[in-house]
């Protein structure tokens, strides 16, 4: 049933402004992508492309081998998660999720009683048995959200898209839903596309991420990749937090100013730099060569975490270092960091 | 600022009847005046309507409404109500979707256009017709050589109305349509559903309480329209005077009682719409906010 999606150079404009200019992407058949990206990045419109309720431009859209521009709607056989749902609010539950069953054309329609049969099958998937009679406004926001992958699902869709499938959730039933969409999708095996500006979400719940930025995709990978090897200084900016050091490379090693603040650089790229250093990275130590010293100006606390901002002389920006357990500097106190991991990007 | 500093005054010692802060005083005359407007402007000539149409007695009230030349202004009315109401339906929505649904050039000026009738005075609406298709209007001369009369006719009687009638069915449901957006038709798509299927049970349903409004208004000013139909009509008794004329002419010759006896029945359809509209929102209040809801 699943098949592979392979996005070939899209380009796609609206009035005077380029939303996709040139993306391309394969997606194997039964994979969970997510497409990752800041509002405005096009993400939705490459989902929406993808359903075939935008048209491209220029560039393709392949389900299998079939070009999907000569294919309606109907033939497509999408599954279309909308972002606040769209559910027929004149329709039950039961309804809503027989839908697009009922819509077949006559002659491959299957009978009311099988229809019956596999709405109270996707009920029990999505686990909502005994809700068939409610309507959407007497549902809750998660059951809501459900209610709108059964009836997508109720198709036997090819591909499954999903428009920020949590955005309009509270912070606990997102989370749930989450590892329960993870688990379904490893059940029913459809491919799956869904699209979020989370970056947690997108690395928790997918295969792979794609980063859109500004109507291109900057990186492709599994989260350990574009979390740990960033492609660009915007993938390395977008996921997760990291200061932002100009260097300048010299040999195997990053000069910060006229100090050397990390050795055993491969990457032959002298000269002018961007060092980009996770707060996780950055450590207080004792004295050793490769140091970058500092004032402890501000401590804060984010849940688990411990955090020190650390004033550098010649950066405007103070670094943000994460605290082991046990170390505990005070306000005011100098501190030498070491960076224990970093990526260069050369300066633009 | 001075508020601000100042030191924390029990709610009791000034009075004050809610959070918004108006004091009891000017609630209860706010009340007193909207109440006696209702009743000074509406409630009593309404009234008074039922009072002068029963002064007679029923016998001659039966004979006032059961007269033929009643009889025929009813019929008409009804007949016209049928045409232009039907017709403003499929007009209304077929306007309603393009203005919601769709993005195209010269949009505000169709929204415009949509509420001209309101804007200009019944009698002009009514005088562009006999300038179009009167014996000395544009057409007049070729309607004449094919012997097709729609001016003093009933032809023209329906275009008035569905003139000055038509804004409403369109009125209601745009904003509606508006803010409800496309996305319950994307999906019904996306889930393989034909056009004319996405319309009917999807798009309709959603709508289907604006439009009723709609339809309930369009009617009671299809019945009730003066002076548009004055103009069209050239006001022949029996063929071309619907109700409100007809109440006129009876008016005019001092005829006040059978006057006011056809009045109430118009009054009173107005009334069963009235009647009709409250109960309808009392027994499906819910499923009504729950379909303006997102």
């Amino acid at each position: 049933m699943s098949v592979a999606v392979t996005i070939e150079t899209i380009e796609k404009r609206f009035e005077n402004f380029p939303a996709l200019r040139g993306v391309s992407l394969d997606i194997q058949p039964g994979e969970l992508v997510a497409l990752l990206g800041p509002s405005g990045s096009g993400k939705t419109t490459l989902l929406r492309l993808i359903a075939g309720l935008e048209q491209a431009d220029r560039g393709r859209v392949l389900f299998g081998d079939t070009d999907t521009h000569d294919l309606s709607l109907r033939e497509r056989r999408i599954g279309f998660v909308f972002q606040h749902y769209a559910l027929f609010k004149t329709m039950n539950v039961a309804d809503n999720i027989a839908f697009g069953p009922r819509s077949r054309p006559h002659r491959e329609r299957a009978s009311e009683s099988e229809i019956r049969k596999r709405v109270s099958e996707l009920l029990e998937l999505v686990q909502l048995q005994g809700l068939e009679k409610r309507y959407p406004s007497q549902l809750s926001g998660g059951q809501r959200q459900r209610v709108a992958l059964a009836r997508a699902l109720a198709i036997e869709p090819r591909v499954l898209l999903l428009d920020e499938p949590f955005g309009a959730l509270d912070a606990r039933v997102r989370k749930d839903l989450r590892g329960w969409l993870r688990e379904l999708h490893g059940r029913t095996g459809h491919t799956t596309v869904f699209v979020t500006h989370d970056q947690e979400e997108a690395l928790e719940l997918a295969d792979r991420v794609a980063i859109l930025n500004d109507g291109r995709i900057e990186q492709v990978g599994s989260a350990d990749d574009v979390y740990d090897h960033p492609a660009t200084p915007f993938v390395c900016e977008f996921l997760g937090e990291a200061n932002k050091l100009p260097v300048k490379v010299v040999g195997s090693q990053a000069f910060f100013g006229d100090r050397p603040v990390l050795g055993g650089i491969t990457q032959n790229q002298g000269g002018a730099a961007s060092l980009y250093v996770r707060p996780q990275h950055l450590r207080i130590v004792d004295e050793t060569p490769l140091a970058l010293p500092g004032t402890v100006e501000h401590l804060r606390r984010n849940g688990p975490l411990r955090r020190a901002e650390v004033a550098v002389e010649g950066l405007k920006k103070r670094l943000d270092v994460d605290l082991a357990s046990q170390v505990a500097p005070a306000i005011g106190e100098r501190v030498r960091l070491r960076i224990t991991h970093g990526n260069l990007f050369a300066a633009a | 600022m001075s508020d601000a500093t100042a030191p924390f005054v029990p709610a009791a010692s000034v009075r004050r009847s809610s959070a918004r802060g108006e004091s009891v005083g000017v609630r209860i005359a706010l009340i007193a005046v909207s109440l006696v407007f209702l009743l000074l402007f509406l409630a009593l000539p309404l009234a008074s309507v039922f009072v002068e149409a029963g002064a007679k007695g029923w016998e001659a009230y039966r004979a006032a409404i059961t007269e033929p030349d009643a009889q025929a202004a009813i019929r008409l009315t009804l007949l016209v109500a049928a045409i232009a109401v039907p017709f403003n339906i499929v007009v209304g929505i077929a306007a309603a979707w393009a203005i919601a649904k769709f993005e195209f050039r010269g949009k505000n000026l169709l929204i415009s256009l949509i509420d001209l009738p309101f804007s200009v005075s019944p009698v002009i609406s009514g005088l562009v017709f006999v300038l179009l298709f009167g014996a000395q209007g544009y057409f007049g001369p070729w309607l004449q050589a094919h012997d097709i009369k729609i001016i003093f006719a009933l032809p023209a009687l329906i275009l008035a109305t569905i003139f000055v009638t038509f804004p409403f069915v369109a009125r209601e449901l745009i904003p509606h349509m508006q803010s409800l957006g496309t996305a319950d038709e994307e999906a019904a798509l996306t889930l393989g559903a034909s056009p004319w299927r996405v319309f009917f049970r999807v798009t309709l349903p959603n709508v289907k309480w604006s439009l009723f409004y709609g339809v309930l208004l369009c009617n009671a000013r299809a019945m009730g329209e003066f002076g548009a139909v004055a103009v069209v009509s050239g006001k022949i008794r029996g063929l071309t005077n619907t109700m409100p004329l007809h109440i006129e002419i009876l008016y005019n010759e001092y005829m006040g009682a059978a006057a006011f006896a056809v009045a109430s029945l118009l009054a009173g359809l107005a009334l069963v719409t009235l009647v009709l509209k409250t109960f309808l929102e009392w027994r499906f209040g819910d499923e009504i906010a729950a379909s303006r809801r997102h």
